[in-house]
């Protein structure tokens, strides 16, 4: 075996960010904002160089072993026979997946804690958190090198746990408070339904380690599920989406990531947007051997992004703030990959998940840089004209909107692109017009995706000035802010060149680098010519679609400013649902928040906790009053009562020292 | 000759006797009477066991001596036992048991 | 009925009369004379024993002494017909049906074990007071040296009670 020293340790890349996070949080309070600095920069760097090192060393593994690396490092849960020997241990695995997922999450950290430097250089509890940072760090990267479930699990709560102190870091502002709240309870909903399915899973097939586990399903010849069949597939893939919508937001436990634009905008970069929201998209795509044996469950994910998608995108038509527009984009663009999970062009989805991260995160850096250079201004009808003023913020948002509307040669385009032709070409017993649906509504949700993300991009950047030059200073980012924002730029358009040669008749290296755990999509029932020019006529048109969506807003915002709100006084009912989020918060809040509420405080606080609890606690001091009142009585004082009870004694003390020779005189006198 | 066991019983009689005047009584002087006759009581029963143990030669004079050392610790008992009296007599103004009753909850 | 079972049952009946005046006399005096006769009787029941010292030391120092010191001190504290006062309902109730129990084990206990027959050796004759007076001062010395410090206390402790105070 060639010298692997990292890959042997590859719990040093989670560890060091943990490392990180705990200096930072036991001794950062008394620590210049320098130090600080260097312990979560050196952290976070060293955990991505460390990510680099074993992405070498696994390819070099690869080369010769063709199997994924897998090393178990100790165990931590272990029965003996008597539960079925079942074991989990600290196992780390590493394959062609994990690489994508680990080098994102570093990558992209580590250029995010960059910014953070700037961006959070002038707020109090700056040690805080870039301690919480890094502990998001820790969790995340358990989550994707996780080897089993049980693993994946810790990580999956802990970035919850995470988002929730990350969220509500502003903990003094009720709202911050209350989102960061809501975030967890949500997510907890969705954990629910992973736990059931983690059971599920481990009382067929008696392990919960991935390689383990799938091997099993192989061995055991289950058949594949079909439509409308609940077996054990479609049941456990099932539960885990639910998870995975808690965790990646999507219908119906959405709700919690516009809310949490409360957090500080790297956090909404790094976790809700680059990161933890694609751990769901992640585990979906680790079990794709479960989901493939399921067709109800693949059909299930695919609706259930495509609604997403479209949902979130209508919702981002009418926002105001620029911030909630990134939010629903997320959730919209999270809804393409569960699409393309759900179109088994899991490959896609993956890819989509990478190059999002990269735009994603940029959009939302830039954000935070204009909202830096407006003083903490955040509503867009409060901008405009800012394009000559902070330059650097504005070419790299408008390369970050080019590209997630789907423009060639910038990344979206290819992931995009890829989803969708996927999406067309599924087959399967609903396949062929179904797909078609799905495209269309994916075509329909490219557009408005163009659409609004350039209508951020014009209310913001161009047109009239709209705020009042004395009170707003406009002044550029610092570059410890710029820098991530041109390295995140450069890959924003270069990130989708690895599928490139596809278009010209050659390979998709990114998909063909996946192939070992995905399959390939491949479009049945046409010749590979075929399929090629379609994907081509496929690509024409969406970039067809993402052109319209541009020049509409360009009309709307640019040449005829007055017009939208021309259309939101003429469509008011539309325009006001839209505007209130379809009323889904007020929804939940009625339906289930309500009752809740009620119950907690007419049931369980005033019977169960009021009456049993207290009602018992006080009924036994009660009691043992009531009982010294009575024996109290005893002592009287009164002499002739203490001689009687004296004479009792003396009389209890015969019968008991005497009771043999008392006992058969008993016998003779009742006779 | 008469029988121990007559004795016995006659002890038991008077220590029985001594008890209800112990617990009916008031006054705290016949009370303390009454703790005199139980022991008295107690002293006949040890005689009486005396005359009825047999001995490795001779009489058998341990319940005797015994009764002896009883009746000097009642002498002791009641001399002490009536300079009690007296003070509390003179305390609480009233010879009626009943009255003392300041040692309660 | 031999004479000493017929004597028995006198200085018994006396004895038993002399405890139920003590129960129901009114005045503390009357009991106390109630008392004297008891261990008058008690004395003679010595004697009928053979315990000829005991019952001298009986009359001599419960019937001279202890009593004196009763009648005394019912003199100086110028005790007068009981009060009736009530307080106490578990001895008004349950005081007799207690005692009665207490006898009754007493009695059935006691004799259960008890030898029918005195030793016959001695039987009839008195106990020898010289033989008393050694066992005292040899086996006993230790008891006897004690009890003769408990009187000594006894003496100090009435002195301290019975003092003046000091104004």
């Amino acid at each position: 075996m060639p010298n692997q020293p990292i890959l042997e340790h590859l719990w040093i890349i989670p560890l060091l960010p943990l490392l990180g996070a705990t200096i930072n949080g036991l001794f950062g309070a008394r620590w210049p904002n320098k130090i600080v600095n260097t312990v979560a920069l050196s952290a976070t760097g060293l955990s991505f160089l460390s990510a680099l090192e074993a992405v070498r060393e696994f390819l070099a593994y690869y080369e010769q072993m063709h199997q994924a690396f897998r090393k178990e490092f100790f165990d931590w849960i272990f029965t003996g026979a008597a539960a079925g020997n079942f074991r989990v241990g600290f196992d780390l695995q590493m394959d062609q997946l994990t690489v994508v997922m680990v080098l994102v999450v570093t990558g992209v950290g580590f250029l995010i804690h960059i910014y953070s430097t700037g961006y959070m250089a002038h707020e109090g509890g700056y040690y805080r958190f870039f301690s919480y940072l890094n502990l998001f760090m820790f969790f995340m990267l358990i989550l994707v090198l996780a080897a089993n479930y049980v693993l994946l699990f810790v990580g999956w709560e802990g970035v919850g746990l995470a988002s929730y102190l990350l969220i509500g870091f502003y903990f003094l502002k009720k709202s911050a408070s209350d989102a960061g709240k809501k975030a967890f309870i949500v997510n907890r909903i969705g954990d629910f339904g992973f736990m059931l399915g983690m059971f599920l899973l481990f009382r067929k097939f008696n392990t919960l380690d991935f390689s383990q586990l799938f091997a099993a399903v192989e061995k055991s010849g289950l058949p594949a599920e079909g439509w409308g069949v609940f077996g054990i597939f479609t049941v456990a893939s099932l539960l885990l989406f639910m998870g995975a919508t808690g965790k990646s937001a999507q219908l119906p436990l959405y709700v919690w990531l516009p809310d949490a634009m409360e957090g500080p905008t790297p956090v909404s970069a790094l976790i809700h947007a680059a990161t933890m929201v694609t751990a769901g998209v992640y585990v979906v795509a680790r079990s794709h051997i479960l989901f493939q044996h399921s067709e109800t469950a693949l059909v299930v994910v695919a609706v259930v992004g495509c609604a997403t998608a479209l949902f979130a995108a209508t919702i981002g038509l009418v926002q105001t703030d620029i911030k909630r527009v990134l939010a629903y984009s997320t959730v919209s663009q999270l809804g393409y990959m569960f699409l393309a999970c759900g179109v088994d062009a899991f490959g896609a989805g993956i890819f989509h998940l990478m190059t999002h991260a990269f735009f994603k995160a940029l959009l939302f850096l830039a954000a935070g840089s204009v909202i830096h250079a407006m003083g903490g201004e955040q509503d867009m009808r409060h901008m405009g004209g800012l394009s000559s003023k902070i330059k650097v913020t504005y070419w790299t948002m408008l390369i970050a909107t080019i590209a997630i509307a789907g423009f060639p040669p910038l990344a979206g385009f290819f992931s995009k692109d890829a989803i969708l032709f996927g999406a067309f070409t599924v087959d399967g017993e609903s396949g062929g017009n179904g797909g078609h649906i799905l495209y269309a509504i994916g075509l329909l949700t490219a557009l408005l995706t163009s659409f609004y993300m350039f209508r951020l991009v014009f209310l913001t950047f161009h047109g009239k000035q709209r705020y009042d030059e004395h009170h707003v200073h406009v002044h550029e980012s610092p570059w410890s802010m710029l820098g991530p924002l041109v390295v995140l730029a450069v890959l924003s358009v270069v990130g989708g060149w690895v599928a490139a040669p596809a278009l010209w008749g050659g390979k998709d290296h990114f998909t063909l680098f996946l192939s070992p755990i995905f399959a390939a999509h491949e479009a049945t029932g046409l010749s590979e010519a075929a399929a090629h020019s379609l994907e081509l006529i496929l690509a024409g048109v969406a970039i067809a679609a993402a052109t319209l969506g541009l020049l509409t807003a360009f009309w709307l915002y640019l040449r005829q400013p007055g017009k939208p709100a021309q259309f939101a006084k003429s469509l008011q009912p539309v325009y006001k649902t839209l505007l209130n989020k379809y009323y889904v918060d007020e929804l939940y809040a009625a339906t289930v928040v309500r009752p809740l509420v009620w119950i907690s405080d007419h049931v369980l606080w005033k019977i169960v906790d009021v009456e049993a609890i207290d009602g018992t606690v006080n009924g036994i001091a009660q009691g043992a009053t009531a009982v010294g009142d009575r024996v109290r009585r005893t002592q009287s004082g009164n002499a002739r009562s203490y001689a009687t009870w004296v004479v009792v004694g003396a009389l209890v003390v015969i019968v008991i020292l005497f009771w043999p020779t008392l006992r058969p005189m008993i016998g003779m006198v009742t006779k | 000759m008469v029988p121990t066991q007559y004795y016995l019983i006659l002890s038991a009689i008077l220590f029985g006797l001594g008890v209800v005047a112990f617990v009916f009584r008031r006054n705290i002087i016949t009370i303390f009477m009454s703790i005199e006759l139980m022991l008295n009581a107690v002293n006949l029963s040890f005689v009486a066991f005396s005359q009825a143990m047999p001995a490795t030669k001779g009489h058998n004079l341990d319940g005797q001596i015994f009764v002896l050392f009883v009746i000097v610790v009642a002498a002791a008992e009641a001399a002490v036992g009536l300079g009690i009296i007296i003070l509390t007599a003179r305390n609480r103004q009233s010879l009626n048991v009943e009255r003392v009753d300041l040692l309660k909850l | 009925m031999s004479a000493p079972l017929v004597i028995f049952f006198v200085l018994a009946a006396l004895a038993v009369i002399g405890a139920i005046s003590l129960i129901l006399q009114k005045h503390p005096i009357h009991s106390a004379l109630s008392l004297i006769v008891v261990m008058v009787a008690l004395a003679g029941l010595y004697l009928l024993i053979g315990a000829e010292f005991v019952a001298a030391v009986q009359i001599i120092v419960y019937g001279g002494a202890i009593m004196v010191l009763f009648v005394l001190v019912i003199m100086l504290l110028n005790a007068g017909e009981e009060e009736r006062t009530n307080f106490s309902k578990l001895a008004k109730f349950g005081g007799l049906p207690l005692a009665l129990a207490l006898t009754g084990l007493l009695a059935a206990t006691m004799t259960k074990h008890g030898a029918s027959v005195a030793n016959p050796e001695t039987a009839g004759t008195l106990a020898p007071t010289g033989q008393i007076s050694t066992l005292l001062f040899t086996t006993f010395v230790y008891p006897f040296e004690l009890t003769s410090f408990l009187i000594l206390v006894a003496i100090m402790g009435a002195l301290v009670l019975a003092q003046r105070e000091k104004s």
